[in-house]
């Protein structure tokens, strides 16, 4: 999790890579070039979009599930997804 | 449902005299994976055309159908998320629609996860041409406990909504009566348009007030002004065209104020979709965990993940090997021999220059084509049937990090393994990757994957020259050709492409059962343009190269061909090769099994036992290895350079990787010779 800080975090935010397997969170907001920003949101990753992380071994890309789909992400890009822990 | 193939009608034929005879344009649009080409399959059949879109690498297709005595065509627009000119599938959708002006444009919606499906209803809507919804894959929703009203949905959206499932032909008759109903103007088409997040109202105003009276036709203003605030490349260089400088500068200093936009732009589609399903959708309350899910802990696994795609590379080898490869061996034998015989028995009171140029050189030339066939139709069905049920994207996420350390896509990895069975599907393959550069690198590479008939070359001269060792040598040879494809992909990934890093995000589709027909139609249509295609450039440069083996005498020794062998000696000479080498290399153009042939006629041997012992006498240690060396790794024969010019669409491209392969192959064939050498060889 190297770029997984950012500086302009508010409190109890974290990148989506930093979710477990199987944790829930809620996207808060999402960093990257316009091209990257144009797929991630229209894959739905948008803010207040509900997203559970189903597989993440720490390195590696992760896969998470957003509006209903299964999004497999490099790390890279899912250091760029702010998320707010929720619990379901 | 009975739909009869008409025969493709242009459109311009149409009568002025009522709508009845028209022929209605239908488009059909959706994300990737929602079952589209199914869909048009099943209503066009075999009477579709298949080509490229003009100026593009993206595939074309069209095809016409009569139903209850009404002519429809229907255009299957590329598979895309949204319409922002991220891609070039995206640009040609929208371009599409916004320019043809079709009749219809069907958006087909995947059930199971339809509020990410309806994203690109979202962006068709606003578009000038009616929109239907068809509710595709309503048996995978149910399955997976998702429940929809289409009344309920197609109340709020104001437009036609139909529920069907494309792979048991249920719906699509529905679809069809919509389709007419909306084109006739029976249907009270009303459609509930999305808007931007609400704290971005005034901007797009903004934008629109700025804009006004300076869109160019067709396009709407109200969507140049909503593309303009995502930053859509292609519509701010077309604005700045068109917009006066002042207009331009008060333009620029909005959006640069609102960079953000894009997001609020998103998060708008979204929030109208949000309403749109509210009441229709009812999702899974806690539910089991879908069949999807239980597959993926295993296909998607680090450890099991991987031991299951080397199970599935593996049946795809022996297929290869067990069907493909007997199956090359016929048609070799009795299809193009026959036609040979044939062509030297009805030609017989011609010149023999015309019987063997016929004989030799065109058929020949097409045989090289045939025999690609089997090897090719069975990586088109495995490739299909590996994309149709789902697990061609768990594999890609399988090997992506091993992948993006060449700059290439977890994608990349199953084109380009599998042309170990022969490079030109591994070009031909490459179309799955949806990142352009990385597809780019993926064809460029391809060649120096070592294909059979090249290790039928290694596997012929290795124990001729390294006896017992002969095994060793070949797998060496395997490894060599992987290490230089990996440090080939760094280096030009680092130098040509920059580093960019190609982004890694993909969906990974809800497994289903594979439907044979679509299958069935890929293989058939890339087998038939390949064929088409390709066999033109085979066909011409098997004759030139046959001309230059035969001048002026009529035998290889003293022909233009061994002419320019000997010039180019001096070359081979850093390795050790004599011009006959130099010449084997050259046709091994043609097909790289050649080289034996080559050899065989060069040393008057014929390819047999005789030739491989001629061979060891005459060459040492070091020239042998440099050789196989250089065979391995040379300027892939003309089958795969065809298909890299078509699949690139560009000469500058193809050339770039001839030249590149050509001096990495000589270059390691030198440095081979000369340790060897060092070594005592």
């Amino acid at each position: 999790m190297s770029r997984a800080s950012s500086p302009r975090k508010p409190d109890g935010v974290v990148s989506l890579s930093a979710l477990h397997s199987g944790e829930h969170g809620e996207v808060v907001d999402l960093a990257g070039g316009r091209g990257m920003l144009s797929r991630m949101t229209a894959l739905g990753f948008t803010p207040g979009a509900d997203v559970t992380v189903v597989q993440n071994y720490g390195r590696g890309p992760l896969i998470a599930r957003v509006r209903d789909a299964r999004i497999a992400l490099g790390r890279g890009e899912a250091d760029r997804v702010y998320v707010r822990r929720t619990s379901a | 449902m009975t739909v009869q193939h008409a025969e493709p009608v242009p459109v311009e034929e149409t009568p002025a005299a009522g709508t009845e005879n028209k022929i209605l344009q239908v488009a059909l649009a959706g994300q990737p994976n929602v079952g589209k080409s199914t869909l048009f399959n099943l209503l066009t059949g075999l009477n579709q055309h298949v080509g490229n879109w003009p100026g593009k690498t993206v595939e074309r297709k069209e095809g016409n159908f009569v139903l209850r005595g009404r002519t429809y065509r229907l255009i299957d627009l590329p598979g895309t998320y949204s319409l922002t000119a991220n891609s070039e599938e995206e640009l040609i959708t929208r371009e599409f629609i916004i320019r043809e002006r079709p009749d219809v444009v069907v958006a087909l919606v995947d059930a199971a996860i339809l509020e990410r499906s309806l994203y690109l209803v979202a962006e068709l809507i606003p578009l000038p041409a009616p929109v239907i919804v068809a509710l595709n894959m309503m048996d995978v929703a149910e399955q997976e406990g998702v429940h929809i009203e289409p009344q309920v949905l197609e109340a709020a959206l104001g437009v036609p909504v139909v529920p069907m499932t494309a792979t048991r032909n249920e719906g699509v008759k529905e679809l069809i009566g919509a389709v007419e109903d909306v084109a006739d103007g029976r249907y009270d088409y009303d459609p509930s348009i999305p808007h931007i997040r609400q704290d971005h109202r005034d901007v797009l105003e903004q934008v629109e007030s700025i804009i006004e009276g300076c869109v160019p036709a067709p396009y709407p203003q109200d969507w140049i002004a909503l593309k303009l605030l995502e930053g859509d490349q292609k519509v701010s260089e077309m604005m700045a065209g068109c917009l006066p400088a002042e207009r331009q500068s008060a333009l620029d200093i909005v959006l640069r104020e609102h960079d953000d936009a894009l997001v609020a732009v998103a998060s708008g589609r979204y929030d109208w979709i949000g309403r749109m399903i509210r009441a229709a959708l009812t999702r899974p309350t806690t539910g089991p965990i879908s069949l999807t899910g239980k597959l993926d802990r295993w296909a998607t696994h680090p450890l099991w993940g991987l031991a299951i795609m080397a199970g599935i590379l593996g049946l795809v080898f022996w297929l290869t090997y067990a069907v493909g490869a007997p199956l090359q061996d016929l048609l070799d034998t009795y299809v193009v021999g026959g036609l040979a015989q044939l062509a030297r028995l009805t030609l017989g009171a011609a010149p023999p220059w015309v019987t063997d140029l016929v004989a030799d050189g065109m058929i020949g030339g097409v045989g090289a084509m045939l025999t690609f066939l089997p090897i090719l139709v069975i990586f088109f069905a495995v490739m299909g049937i590996l994309e149709d049920v789902g697990y061609l994207a768990r594999a890609a996420y399988v090997m992506d990090r091993f992948m993006h350390l060449m700059g290439l896509h977890g994608k990349s990895f199953l084109p380009l393994f599998l042309g170990f069975g022969c490079n030109v599907p591994a070009v031909l393959g490459a179309r799955v990757i949806e990142s352009k550069r990385a597809r780019l690198l993926t064809i460029l590479l391809a060649p120096l994957m070592p294909c059979t008939a090249r290790m039928t070359v290694i596997a012929f001269l290795a124990p001729a020259f390294f006896g017992s060792a002969a095994a060793l040598v070949s797998w060496g040879m395997i490894l060599l050709a992987l290490t230089v494809l990996a440090l080939s992909g760094v280096l030009i990934n680092r130098t040509v492409f920059r580093g960019e890093r190609a982004a890694f995000i993909m969906e990974l589709p809800i497994y289903h059962l594979p439907n044979w027909r679509t299958i069935g139609m890929r293989v058939w249509q890339r087998s038939l343009s390949f064929i088409r295609k390709a066999g033109t450039l085979i066909l011409a440069v098997s004759v030139v190269v046959w001309v230059l083996s035969t001048l002026p005498a009529g035998e290889i020794q003293s022909s233009y061909l061994a002419r320019i062998g000997r010039f180019l000696e001096p070359i081979g000479q850093l390795m050790g090769f004599d011009w006959r080498l130099t010449v084997a290399l050259l046709t091994s153009f043609i097909a790289k099994e050649n080289s034996i042939a080559t050899l065989g006629v060069l040393f008057g041997t014929g390819a047999s036992r005789g030739l491989a012992e001629q061979l060891a006498a005459t060459f040492s240690a070091a020239t042998a290895l440099a050789f196989l060396t250089v065979q391995m790794l040379f300027v892939p024969c003309v089958a795969t350079v065809a298909v890299i010019r078509q699949e690139t669409d560009s000469w500058a491209w193809t050339l770039f990787d001839l030249l590149f392969l050509l001096v990495v192959s000589l270059g390691v064939g030198v440095a081979v010779y000369w340790v060897v050498r060092l070594l005592g060889g």
